[in-house]
């Protein structure tokens, strides 16, 4: 008779958890224009989330680039159309997946990191020994990596780019035999400023998507060491489809008709 | 309920007025008055899940209580704002049961901690006062630059210590000060916590489920179940309180009133 009940409680659930994701970035940001500022712990961020990502970025961003000019070549060669594998590989680079693949590689590496350690500080009570030393947790803890994650993704898919494009040219010049010279002045031909900025201001929204569904799970984390477990999984499960969702909707609002 | 026993300032230096907390339908605090002196030592006692900690982290303003109020000095800290809240919880320190040392930081960093986020103390002149610290709880400088982890649990316990009076606090809280050292340990711990509160001359509130750790550090015992403060008095009348809740606790008696409540 009352089966409306269990939807209405899921949906209810829904919206608080929702709500109390929106409450905590926002006070996680308000906190990140207010002093005092954490420098030593920003760069030390910078370094975990952005340096020591690098070679896993690095990777996927080459071989997805020779991928995509294998792949566009045997579809292309059939319709005499191999010029526009430079074309397809940068712009496929820059506007889709270099911020996609970088953000969902991070997503994995980083977030799980950061879930798993500001939940062990949350269940050995290091956060509450942060308020009891007059040191505020958001500022401490999640500002500084709220801080890295926007300012170094953008620099990683930068580099994802760069590498990715790399991949295809190496494939399309050695095992296709194009030229080299001509397949450069392909890649620039097509390719607009517009194409890379947006991919950068991605990469910027995933980076901050990743650190706050990383902080966001482990600062609320509960019940020991299952407990950091789940909130790991979460924080990289929510942050992977919150990329992708994301993703979509940047899409549309920069190249949607 | 006995009266709160007579405070040794003019003033309490904590008073706690029908603190109530709950989790959602489950009442952890029903009710809690208690009062401490100036210089006092008050340990409160009573069994696992009681709601002593919940207690100590709505004074610290970790928790917000559901009603009542608690005064620090004779202000209300529950009803103030976060920021001037904090400049009245900063007279507080306070050792976790689990010692909850930062293991990002190496054990002077985290004796200097609330040094470094107070003022603002160059790094050399705050790890003099850590190793000074440190000395007090009868740790030498060769841990001082070792991570927390590197430690066995004794002497992370030392160590929290050492950073909970770190900052010459007015009020100290200890939370289950002697949970799982060895009884030797214990004592020395209990030792250093009378040292380190007469040494300062600061408050201290301490719980615990052990008797023998109680006795050593308490002017006064408070014993807290069901939510409210059932036995309050001097450490000397706990064994003639002709409380039964009282001597069943104290002498870790399996029969009583505790054990059919939870029979029940």
């Amino acid at each position: 008779m009352n089966f409306l009940a269990p939807i209405g409680r899921v949906f209810i659930a829904f919206l608080v958890a929702t709500g109390r994701l929106v409450a905590f970035a926002a006070v996680s940001v308000s906190h990140c224009v207010r002093p005092p500022f954490y420098g030593r712990s920003i760069g030390r961020q910078m370094i975990q989330i952005g340096y020591f990502s690098l070679p896993v970025v690095g990777l996927t961003a080459i071989f997805t680039g020779m991928v995509l000019a294998l792949q566009s070549y045997t579809g292309f060669a059939r319709l005499n159309a191999e010029s526009a594998i430079a074309t397809v590989v940068v712009l496929s680079m820059t506007r889709e997946l270099g911020p996609v693949l970088a953000g969902l590689m991070v997503a994995g590496r980083v977030g799980a990191a950061i879930a798993a350690e500001v939940g062990t500080m949350r269940v050995t009570e290091q956060i509450d020994a942060l308020t009891t030393l007059s040191t505020n947790p958001y500022k401490y803890l999640i500002v500084p990596r709220l801080i890295a994650g926007v300012a170094t993704l953008p620099l990683l898919v930068l580099v994802a780019d760069i590498i990715g494009v790399f991949g295809g040219y190496a494939v399309s010049v050695h095992s296709l035999d194009f030229n080299a010279a001509n397949y450069l002045k392909l890649t620039w031909e097509f390719l607009q400023p517009i194409d890379i900025v947006t991919g950068l201001v991605k990469a910027a929204v995933f980076g901050f998507l990743v650190t706050l569904m990383g902080c966001y799970h482990g600062f609320h984390s509960r019940g020991g060491a299952q407990g950091v477990g789940a909130a790991a999984t979460n924080a990289v499960v929510s942050s992977s489809v919150l990329i992708l969702a994301s993703n979509y909707m940047l899409t549309l609002a920069f190249f949607g008709a | 309920m006995s009266a709160p026993a007579d405070a040794i300032g003019t003033e309490p230096k904590i008073e706690l007025r029908g603190l109530k907390k709950a989790f959602g339908a489950k009442t952890v605090l029903d009710g809690i008055d208690l009062s401490v002196g100036e210089g006092e030592s008050v340990v409160i006692i009573g069994g696992s899940g009681t709601g002593k900690s919940v207690m100590l982290k709505c004074i610290l303003g970790l928790l917000w209580p559901d009603a009542g109020s608690i005064c620090i000095d004779g202000m209300d800290v529950s009803a103030l704002a976060d920021r001037t809240r904090q400049t009245h919880t900063a007279k507080i320190g306070m050792l976790f049961q689990g010692s909850a040392l930062f293991d990002s930081l190496t054990v002077w960093e985290n004796v200097a901690f609330a040094l470094r986020s107070r003022t603002a103390m160059s790094r050399s002149e705050a790890r003099e006062i850590a190793l000074g610290k440190l000395a007090q709880v009868g740790l030498g400088p060769d841990v001082a630059d070792l991570s927390p982890a590197e430690l066995s649990g004794g002497m992370q316990r030392r160590v929290a210590l050492a950073r909970a009076i770190a900052t010459d606090p007015e009020i100290v809280f200890f939370d289950e000060p002697t949970a799982g050292l060895d009884p030797i340990l214990g004592d020395i711990i209990n030792r250093l916590i009378v040292d380190c509160v007469r040494h300062v001359g600061a408050t201290a509130v301490s719980i615990t489920h052990d008797m023998t750790s109680a006795r050593k550090i308490a002017d006064r015992i408070a014993m807290l179940h069901d939510g409210r403060i059932i036995w309050d008095g001097p450490a000397g009348d706990i064994d003639s309180s002709g409380n039964a809740f009282v001597d069943q606790f104290i002498h870790g008696r399996a029969e009583g009133p505790i054990g059919m409540a939870v029979r029940r």
